[in-house]
């Protein structure tokens, strides 16, 4: 079911945890909600749940004014952070309670939620733990009967918070997996809650970035990753580098000379410039580049990570290259130019031309190699 | 700073390799003798010397001392009131505790440091409260009485001297249980389309019932016990508001020690049960109680 959020404001007290959020949910999409510690995501979604109720604004659940209806009639499927399994009742009476509690007009046969239960046991891969109970299965069995407890009751939109928050990486990797398969398989509208961008991006149709209250962004991963629309999703999503240049006549100007990279229409003053790790191409001689002195060099994975001092009061910025590349520059002077890189310019720094610039000032050169 | 290493270093290595708690043998003997000592001595002892007084001159002796119509009736009254004063406090206990662990409400504090106000006061001013309430002197009293309603010196006085002493036993247990417990399986049920009533049937009360069977029997235990309080309220008429813990002051104020160490071995009984039943059920069920309380 499609569930739009509506101008809302929610605060605890006097302070606001959410600020005038609105947001479309898709019918039948996965969509995670992306934010460090403190942005107001578990309040966005015991909001949609029901759970907490709205300071202002609204909440519709297809055409119907949600707002007023409380959390059992609102019909959606919780999976909590701790998962909140009932410790004494076996794992199949987990899954059947919000069948078996149903008033008996709409309640189905004991067999019949019986089948049900042993259905969605078979979904979640538990076949054979029905008679456990929650105290005796892994961290990611009981994961898993709390989500087949939540769609025992065929929810119209499934929400789930920080649902791997609690498992080692292993665990975690699979059962991200399992989780769009049994969304792909199930297609209930999902809302997930996570603080993993790694999650959020491999796994979310959509993602939505949030901090301190409000939206940054909302788009696919792709988008979110190759136009960011903020800084701040610049800085949280992926690795990045930022520095602090200058403008003057289309070109920016990094400390006392030009870096090579125009950024023409825009006008002069301070701005920000901020490129990925791997964004980046070596340069031999250097007429208007990025240069320093390599301070530390690491091997990940595939490639190696350089940290660079460039020099004066700025922070170093860390490169990546291919493995083979980076070893003859180890502890000396290296010069290179971001491929990809992003202004970003305060309201104070530019009068006008502030907001256009994520688009303006994006540059796409060839890579060298 | 020069270190010595030679020969120190070889002799000090088994202290080291030692468990940081363990304490020498002597030390452990002395504290496990002090405790054993303490115990036997100002708890066997006494309880011991309860029993072999009250069967001095035998058995049919002791059944003919609670045969007595008197004491008789003490034990009835004495069941009386804690049948209707524990049930009480059981709903009480719950409904308090609730409030407490789970709502965010002006004056949580005050509250949770009311509860303990039984535990605080003296016995003896807790039923002089209900005296001064109820009194000939005041305007409750009186008013009741026109009524035909009687609470000093009659089974109402002593229900409610005994339920405002022993308030804080069920709340007490259970604040800290649901407190730990927070209030996500109550949000999960009732998101799984629960009511209310459901909730607290299906959910909280099977997650709260140990510590809500410990906080009963603590409660039974010492409503049956209860003397001062009860004393001041009852008004000592024999065969009519004399509980046993009355009883047994009586029979002993006239030297009958065998019908008052006869009641006294009934009470110490009731108590013993009630410890015996709790442990019985701690062993029977420590596997759930386990997962009760981690998960
Ligand atoms: N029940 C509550 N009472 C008071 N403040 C709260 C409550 N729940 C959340 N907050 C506050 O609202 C803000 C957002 O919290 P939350 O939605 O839990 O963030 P997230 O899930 O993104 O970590 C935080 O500053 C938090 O302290
Ligand atoms: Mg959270």
């Amino acid at each position: 079911m499609e569930v739009r959020v509506q101008n809302i404001r929610k605060e605890f007290g006097r302070y606001p945890a959410l600020e005038d959020v609105s947001l479309d949910i898709r019918s039948g999409e996965l969509i995670a909600l992306l934010g460090p510690s403190g942005s107001g995501k578990t309040t966005l979604l015991r909001l949609i749940a029901g759970l907490e109720s709205p300071t202002e604004g609204t909440i519709f659940f297809g055409n119907e004014d949600a707002s007023q209806k409380s959390v059992q009639q609102r019909n959606i499927g919780f999976v909590f952070q701790h998962y909140a399994l009932f410790r004494h009742m076996t794992v199949l009476d987990n899954i059947s309670f919000g069948l078996k509690v149903r008033p008996a007009n709409r309640r189905p046969p004991a067999a019949e939620i019986r089948r049900r239960a042993l259905d969605l046991l078979e979904l979640v891969q538990l076949s054979g733990l029905e008679k456990r109970y929650p105290a005796q299965l892994s961290g990611g069995q009981r994961q898993r009967v709390a989500l087949a407890r939540a769609m025992a009751v065929e929810p119209n939109v499934l929400l789930l918070d920080e649902p791997f928050g609690a498992l080692d990486a292993q665990v975690r990797k699979e059962l991200r997996k399992w989780l769009r398969e049994i969304h792909d398989r199930t297609g209930h509208t999902t809302v997930f809650v996570t603080h993993d961008q790694e999650e959020a991006l491999e796994l979310a149709d959509r993602v939505v970035v949030m901090s301190k209250g409000a939206i940054e962004q909302v788009g696919t991963p792709d988008d979110i990753y190759d136009h960011p629309v903020s800084p701040f999703v610049y800085g949280f999503i992926g690795q990045s580098n930022c520095l602090d240049v200058t403008l003057a006549g289309g070109e920016i100007w990094f400390e006392d000379r030009p870096i090579g990279l125009r950024a023409a229409n825009e006008p002069d003053g301070p701005a920000t410039l901020y490129f990925r790790p791997h964004d980046i191409e070596l340069l031999d001689g250097c007429g208007g580049c990025l240069a320093g002195l390599v301070t530390a060099s690491r091997r990940v994975a595939g490639t190696r990570h350089l940290e660079v001092s460039l020099g004066g009061t700025q922070p170093s910025v860390e490169i990546e290259l291919p493995p083979e590349r980076a070893s003859s520059t180890d502890h000396s002077r290296v010069a290179f130019r971001p491929t990809r890189w992003k202004l970003y310019r305060e309201a104070s720094d530019v009068a006008a031309a502030s907001v256009q610039a994520q688009t303006s000032a994006i540059e796409l050169a060839p890579t060298g190699t | 700073m020069a270190l010595d290493t030679g020969s120190a270093s070889n002799t000090t290595l088994p202290n080291l390799v030692k468990a940081a708690t363990s304490e020498t043998r002597l030390a452990r003997a002395t504290l496990i003798a002090v405790a054993l000592g303490f115990v036997g001595l100002f708890l066997l002892l006494p309880l011991a010397t309860v029993f072999i007084e009250a069967f001095r001159k035998g058995a049919d002796e002791f059944l003919s001392a609670l045969g007595d119509p008197e004491t008789f009736s003490a034990i009835l009254l004495t069941l009386t009131v804690a049948g209707i004063a524990v049930p009480l406090n059981l709903a009480f206990g719950v409904a308090a505790a609730w409030a407490i662990a789970k709502f965010e409400f002006k004056g949580k504090a005050f509250l949770t440091t009311l509860i303990d106000l039984p535990f605080s006061v003296s016995p003896v001013i807790s039923g002089l409260v209900f005296v001064l309430l109820f009194g000939a002197n005041n305007a409750l009293g009186p008013i009741l009485q026109s009524y035909g309603v009687q609470i000093l010196f009659a089974v109402p006085g002593l229900v409610l001297a005994t339920v405002f002493v022993t308030f804080p036993f069920v709340a007490r247990e259970l604040i800290p249980l649901m407190q730990e417990q927070g209030t996500s399986d109550e949000e999960a049920a009732l998101s799984l389309g629960a009511t209310g009533w459901q909730t607290f049937w299906h959910v909280t009360l099977p997650n709260i019932k140990w510590g809500l069977l410990y906080g009963v029997l603590l409660c039974n235990a010492r409503a049956m016990g209860e003397f001062g309080a009860v004393s001041v309220v009852s008004g000592h008429i024999r065969g009519e508001t004399n509980t046993m813990p009355l009883q047994v002051e009586i029979l002993y104020n006239e030297y009958n020690f065998v019908a008052a160490f006869a009641v006294a071995a009934l009470l110490a009984l009731l108590a013993l049960v009630t410890l015996i039943l709790k442990t019985a059920l701690e062993l029977r069920y420590s596997h759930e109680i386990a997962a009760s309380r981690s998960h």
